[in-house]
């Protein structure tokens, strides 16, 4: 399998707008497209799509008028807690999008490499569980030291849980695609051991101790304000990640790898040396979407932690043409989403599932962007041909 | 007498190329046409109209007279219309009671497949225009000439009686395209018509009742056999007069550049595909490696530059023990590769014609720095080459995909050429190309020779290997069955040796 | 000639056997370090051969002692490996089988020592367990041989599994529940060859669409309308055991084969009627040849297009079956993620099963053997977490992936759209 995405180019900037214009035109009509049919799917269930889509925009970015009457109270009486409360859905949104962005690159970086790694689910969790051992277990470090460690921790947690796969398709030909799944179950299975036995916390509920408050990564307000340092630390990663492909020669190999595995080998790269780096990277990128999840957000792992972020990873990936640009944008769009949908189901009784149903089926416009086309008449500029399989290995 | 079959003014568009312009041919009824052209001329896009494959954007096509619609393969194969494809079109795990029946099979009972009257029939056949074949047997396991055989009982079976043969001696040892001849003659006493497609002068000349010549598209000619001479057609399918022979000094040979000691190699399939050679090449001369295709050439190339590991044996490049390294090792130590397989193995198609200019030498200075890359010496790179080799791009940032045949082996010569080298691999390195990239690539090799490089040359055109050798050994069934001065050698004698027929040993065959 | 120099067994070949030697032996001392060593003298384990409730004829339980059991497999598992270092046996089945049997009995006899082990159970079950996986590996072969990937055969299990439920509910009738599980899964299916056929989609990506999307509305449906206290939509029962006369009287096999409900019967069906139609039906050789080598079919005029469309389309038809396993086949109910992987697992049985109707079935059952023996275990407490165990499945499906029991090569054209 190989994703053959062109890099965006400083040169390719030369081409026409429309071209640019058609690149961003396919994927927002395709989140549009998601939503008209989701809307489809809210009318059958019997509920009202304004009220829904209603709450899901004020779960996602807040209610403007709070906002402006906050400000107002800010001015008047300088009591900054209804701005708080007003700005509340909007970092949240951003919190939710912390892990995606992680998550995204992870499918994003498989994909550059002709991988397919759908397990980014299980080395989420894995990468989780990691940190919030290192979280725990260790006492008495300073900031400095504690909070990389347990960054790290999740990072080659995920990384290992990656590799595997990696090291199964790179010496045996076995398809990471069920690896990867078969990995996620094995996750699933270890964490209930973990959490119901060597990393329980004391009491009833399978759940690990609090993390140390040197192994939390910084928040930037005063609760419930849950925005922190994860965020930025993920457009870090973002970066990283494009400088990486792009502009180094291991990027270069990953993507000719990626592009044709017969003429990387031609070339004197080293496929199977590859494949393993890159799932390790995937992976490890995976658990630090955990890790931000852990460190930043909740402070503890208890069963049923991972949410779907494995597949949702894919979207975004998908979204964001494999590049890390995209993949950060893509993650903003469904971090609002899943954040305002959260509010949806409370507000008006709409199942968050609703957002996986969109999310398959923005997959699957991403994936034929005929169909688009075909939806709103749009007139083709140009065949482009994305190649992401290539059946069973072999 | 109506001709078998005509076809008047056929045009057919392909997004920004015109592959067929108003060509109009006839076949005359009993009779054998050639349908001679370059690669690229478009005679087998012609043909795969004319087999439904296929929709012309204008003309008509005639059956003995008659206007016919061909939408697909049926109706073609309805009006007596059959292919022998030039890569075949053989399902290799299944027999060839199986491939023969696929698509027209007889059942038993309505619902059950009937293997024993079709088995039946294929004997029958056999029998009939002297193409012997085991139906049992599967093709995989069936040697090339064999599996042509297939092809044409294919049609046969279908009742066919105008048979359509695309390049059929491609594959074929000098033997075996005598045999292929007799064939076609009983084929033509039994009645039917045929049209012989074919880029090969010689071939048209022996076998060919007709002769139509297409160029760029257009017929640019019809001649009769008699009146033809190989300069005659070669200048009227090229369309400018062709020099048939390269230029080139004797050779000066210097000391061994490398030696290769009983290689034995499997293939992918663990199949011994190289069983047991030696052999020498020298600085500054080029050994040409002659064969049917498929007989352990590919294997050997690879043993050659580290994409197969040997399985016993040794390769020694300047004195140093190579075999087994790794394809880096390899290409470090001089030796460059054309590969067979320009768009697998040679290029990265998706990538910018920038990028493929450095495939090999991307991570040494100046392209990077540690690991990272830099830019302006990628592009300045890739500037001077295209510059230099004449590879003809809008500019270097577009994908090498979107370049021609010609100028993606263009860019692969560019790059492999531009390194320090001290061994040359070319693998079919012309293959598919028009002739005046055919006419530039010997040239470049040629000169790489007289720069004292050691070349190895794989092709399986004779003409090629004849031209372009100093030396050449022929190959047989992964073995060398021998080597000799390129002075001395002819196509007769090289047929023979092809075919594993030893000329000295003519008693045992 | 050269030819005759180089050995008859290539490098690879002997590498192998010494590994195989090697694992064996392995073996032999794992099964001493493990369970010999822990199982006490003069105890017996008891076997049971009988199943409570069922028709079949009573027969005696297998009483041994566990001591001599556990080491008597340990020495015939030895032996075999040293036989194999010194000569090499031609059948890696034979090995493998000889592995797995010793390894598993020997673990048995401990696990249940001083206890008794339903055998008889263990073994029923074990093609219950493997009637979901097998009818997801027969869609994956049907597809497949016709070279396309469905790799979405976990979100088709699902949707049809809450279809059917829900229909049997509220019709009261289980065969329509059944019904529509098949239709809806070929539905789905037919979505699937839309999109890769006429759109040209990537397979395995439209395949982990289906399956997010399968996900997603399934458990929208089910926390939306099926949580009610009442179950009126997710309370249809599920199909009765139908026993076939006389053979299910046969010890241990009768109810093991003929004690079954409809949904097992008809993947039987399924197995035996796709190996028909696959080898010796005009509509099965095409489907080869489309899947081997399709311009080849298309200059022949098969038309490559419809092929797929109704293969990949019966083999979502397959698939819906499955997917009535989990709910009418079973439960009775419909809980969210219930297919829990089996989609995938059928997969790798599909490939283990080279890709034939009877392999796949064949490999589906070794899964449907870690899958009840897991079970049954937990019953017996023993000292590994039960989370270990529920590991088993997953992890045999990654073994069987690598190769290293025997690769096979999927159909050449698998996976690539075909372009005129």
């Amino acid at each position: 399998m190989s994703a053959t995405v062109p890099p965006i180019k400083p040169t390719e900037a030369k081409k026409t707008s429309s071209a640019l214009g058609q690149a961003l035109l396919v994927p927002i009509l395709a989140v549009v497209t998601g939503l008209i049919i989701g809307a489809i799917v809210i009318v059958v269930s019997g509920a009202s799509v304004a009220k829904a889509y209603g709450a899901l925009f004020v779960g996602s970015f807040g209610n403007p008028l709070d906002f402006f009457a906050a400000l107002k109270t800010l001015f008047a009486s300088g009591d900054s807690a209804a701005l708080i409360k007003a700005i509340y859905p909007f970092t949240e949104s951003l919190v939710t999008a912390t892990p995606y962005i992680f998550a995204g690159l992870s499918v994003a970086v498989g994909f550059r490499c002709g991988l397919f790694n759908i397990g980014a689910e299980g080395q989420f969790f894995v990468g989780a569980l990691c940190s919030a051992f290192v979280g725990y277990s260790l006492q008495g470090l300073p900031m400095l030291i504690h909070l990389p460690l347990a960054l790290l921790g999740g990072a080659l947690g995920g990384g290992i849980w990656g590799m595997i796969p990696g090291y199964l398709k790179a010496r045996f030909g076995a398809h990471e695609v069920v690896n990867t799944i078969m990995m996620n179950w094995i996750a699933f299975k270890l964490s209930d051991w973990l959490l119901n036995g060597p990393m329980k916390a004391s009491g009833f509920r399978p759940v690990t101790p609090n993390i140390q408050a040197s192994a939390e990564l910084p928040r930037f307000f005063s609760d419930p304000l849950r925005f922190n340092l994860g965020f930025f630390l993920a457009l870090l990663f973002a970066y990283l990640v494009y400088w990486f492909l792009f502009k180094t020669t291991l990027g270069f190999e990953i993507r000719s790898v990626g592009a044709n595995p017969d003429a990387a080998k031609y070339a004197g790269m080293n496929i199977i040396k590859n494949f393993v780096l890159v799932m390790a990277i995937s992976g490890g990128l995976a658990g630090l979407a955990g890790s931000a999840q852990v460190l930043g957000v909740d402070h503890w792992v208890g069963q049923g932690f991972s949410a779907g972020y494995g597949f949702d990873a894919i979207a975004l990936a998908l979204l964001g043409k494999s590049h890390p640009l995209g993949v950060v944008l893509a993650a903003l769009l469904f971090g609002f989403l899943r954040s305002g949908a959260t509010n949806m189901q409370s507000m008006a009784g709409i199942p968050i599932d609703i957002i996986s149903i969109i999310q398959g089926l923005v997959i699957v416009f991403i994936a034929a962007p005929d169909i688009i086309r075909w939806l709103y008449r749009i007139r083709s500029l140009k065949a482009e041909e994305t190649v992401l399989t290539r059946g069973w290995g072999k | 007498m109506t001709n078998a079959l005509e076809l008047q003014g056929i045009t057919k568009r392909f997004p920004g190329v015109l592959a067929n312009d108003q060509i109009s041919i006839t076949l005359r009824e009993g009779k054998i046409l050639a349908l001679l052209g370059e690669n690229g001329a478009g005679k087998t896009t012609l043909m795969n109209i004319l087999y439904g494959l296929y929709k012309p954007d204008e003309g008509k096509i005639l059956v003995r007279g008659k206007e016919v619609e061909i939408q697909n393969p049926n109706d073609a194969i309805a009006n007596g219309i059959g292919m022998v494809h030039q890569h075949f079109m053989l399902v290799p795990v299944m027999t060839v009671t199986e491939n023969v029946m696929l698509g027209v099979e007889p059942t038993k009972n309505g619902v059950f497949l009937d293997q024993e009257k079709v088995a039946r029939r294929i004997r029958e056949i056999s029998e009939q225009y002297g193409l012997e074949v085991d139906p049992s047997a599967y093709i995989k396991d069936l040697p090339v000439g064999i599996q042509q055989r297939v092809e044409i009982i294919k049609v046969l079976y279908r009742q066919a009686d105008i048979l359509i043969l695309d390049e059929p001696t491609a594959v074929l040892t000098p033997q075996e395209v005598e045999g292929l001849f007799k064939i076609l003659e009983t084929l033509i006493k039994k009645g039917k018509s045929i049209i012989f497609i074919t880029h090969k002068l010689k071939e048209v000349l022996n076998a060919a009742d007709d002769i139509t010549v297409i160029r760029l598209g257009k017929v640019v000619g019809s001649i009769d056999p008699q009146e033809a001479t190989p300069e005659k057609l070669a200048t009227m399918m090229v369309g400018r007069d062709v020099n048939l022979v390269v230029d080139k000094q004797p050779a000066k040979p210097q000391a061994a550049a490398l030696a290769v000691t009983d290689l034995a190699v499997r293939d992918e399939n663990e199949n011994l595909s190289v069983r047991g050679i030696s052999f020498e090449v020298r600085k500054g001369e080029i050994l040409g490696i002659a064969g049917v295709q498929g007989n352990g050439q590919t294997e050997l190339v690879y043993a050659l530059t580290g994409l197969l590991p040997v399985e016993s044996g040794e390769i020694q490049l300047l004195g140093e023990p190579i075999h087994n390294a790794t394809p880096r090792a390899i290409l470090e130590r001089g030796v460059a590769h054309v590969p067979e397989d320009r768009q697998r193995h040679g290029l990265i198609l998706s990538f910018p014609i920038h990028d493929n200019l450095m495939l090999c030498t991307y991570y040494k200075k100046p392209f990077a720095h540690g690991v990272v890359l830099q830019e302006k010496a990628i592009f300045s790179n890739a500037e001077e080459l295209v510059e230099q080799y004449d590879v003809r791009t809008p500019n270097i940032y577009v994908n090498v995909g979107t370049l021609s045949g010609g100028n993606q082996q263009k860019v692969i010569i560019a790059r492999e050429f531009s390194r320090p080298i001290e061994l040359l691999i070319a693998s079919q390195p012309t293959r598919g190309l028009d002739v005046g990239s055919i006419e530039y690539i010997h040239k470049q090799i040629i000169k790489k020779r007289d720069e004292g490089t050691g070349v190895i040359v794989v092709s399986s055109e004779l003409d090629e290997i004849l031209a372009l050798s100093d030396r050449i050994a022929v190959m047989y069934k992964g073995q060398i069955m021998d080597i000799l001065d390129a002075k001395k050698a002819n196509k007769e004698y090289l047929g023979l040796l092809m075919a594993g027929i030893h000329p000295s040993e003519t008693s045992k065959n | 000639m050269k030819i005759s120099t180089l050995a008859n067994k290539t490098a690879s070949e002997k590498r192998k056997q010494i590994a195989y030697g090697i694992v064996l032996l392995l073996a032999g001392f794992l099964i001493y370090l493990f369970f010999g060593r822990n199982v006490e003298a003069g105890v017996t384990t008891t076997f049971g051969l009988n199943i409570a409730g069922s028709q079949a004829l009573k027969v005696p339980d297998l009483i041994v002692p566990a001591q001599t059991t556990v080491y008597m497999m340990m020495a015939l598992v030895v032996f075999v490996g040293a036989f194999q270092l010194a000569r090499g046996v031609r059948s890696t089945g034979l090995l493998l089988g000889i592995l797995a049997f010793t390894f598993v009995f020997a673990f048995l006899t401990w696990a249940a020592q001083a206890k008794s082990f339903n055998l008889a159970g263990m073994l029923s079950s074990m093609l219950v367990r493997a009637t979901p996986i097998a009818l997801a590996a027969l869609c994956g072969v049907i597809s497949e041989r016709s070279a396309v990937i469905n790799i979405g055969t976990e979100g088709i299990m699902l949707i049809s599994a809450q279809v059917a439920v829900v229909v049997g509910t509220l019709t009261k009738n289980l065969y329509a529940g059944l019904l529509a599980a098949i239709l809806i899964g070929g539905v789905v299916a037919a979505l699937h060859a839309v999109l890769v056929i006429r759109f040209k989609v990537d397979q395995i990506v439209s395949g982990v669409a289906i399956n997010i999307f399968g996900a997603g509305i399934t458990a929208f449906i089910s926390s939306r309308f099926l949580q009610s206290g009442t179950n009126a939509l997710n309370n249809s029962g599920s199909f009765p055991i139908i026993s076939i006369p006389i053979l299910s009287k046969i010890p241990i096999l009768g109810p093991m084969l003929f004690e079954n409900n409809i949904v097992v019967y008809l993947m039987a069906l399924t197995v035996i009627a796709m190996h028909i139609v696959l080898f010796y039906t005009p509509w099965g050789l095409r489907t080869r040849a489309v899947g081997e080598h399709p311009k080849a079919a298309d200059t022949l005029g098969v038309n490559i297009y419809l092929i797929r469309y109704v293969n990949v389309i019966v083999g979502g038809l397959i698939a819906g079956l499955g997917g009535a396993y989990f709910t009418i086949g079973s439960v009775g109910r419909f809980d969210e993620a219930m297919t829990a992987g089996k989609g995938f697992i059928g997969l790798a049985a599909m490939i283990f099963g080279k890709w034939n109707p009877f392999g796949a079935f064949s490999s589906s059952l070794l899964f449907g053997f870690a899958d009840s023996l897991q079970v049954k275990l937990q019953i017996l407490r023993i000292p590994i977490p039960s989370e270990f165990l529920l590991m088993a499945p997953y992890i045999i499906t990654m073994i069987v992936l690598t190769g290293i029991i025997g690769r096979a090569i999927p159909p050449a054209a698998d996976g690539q759209p075909y372009e005129k």
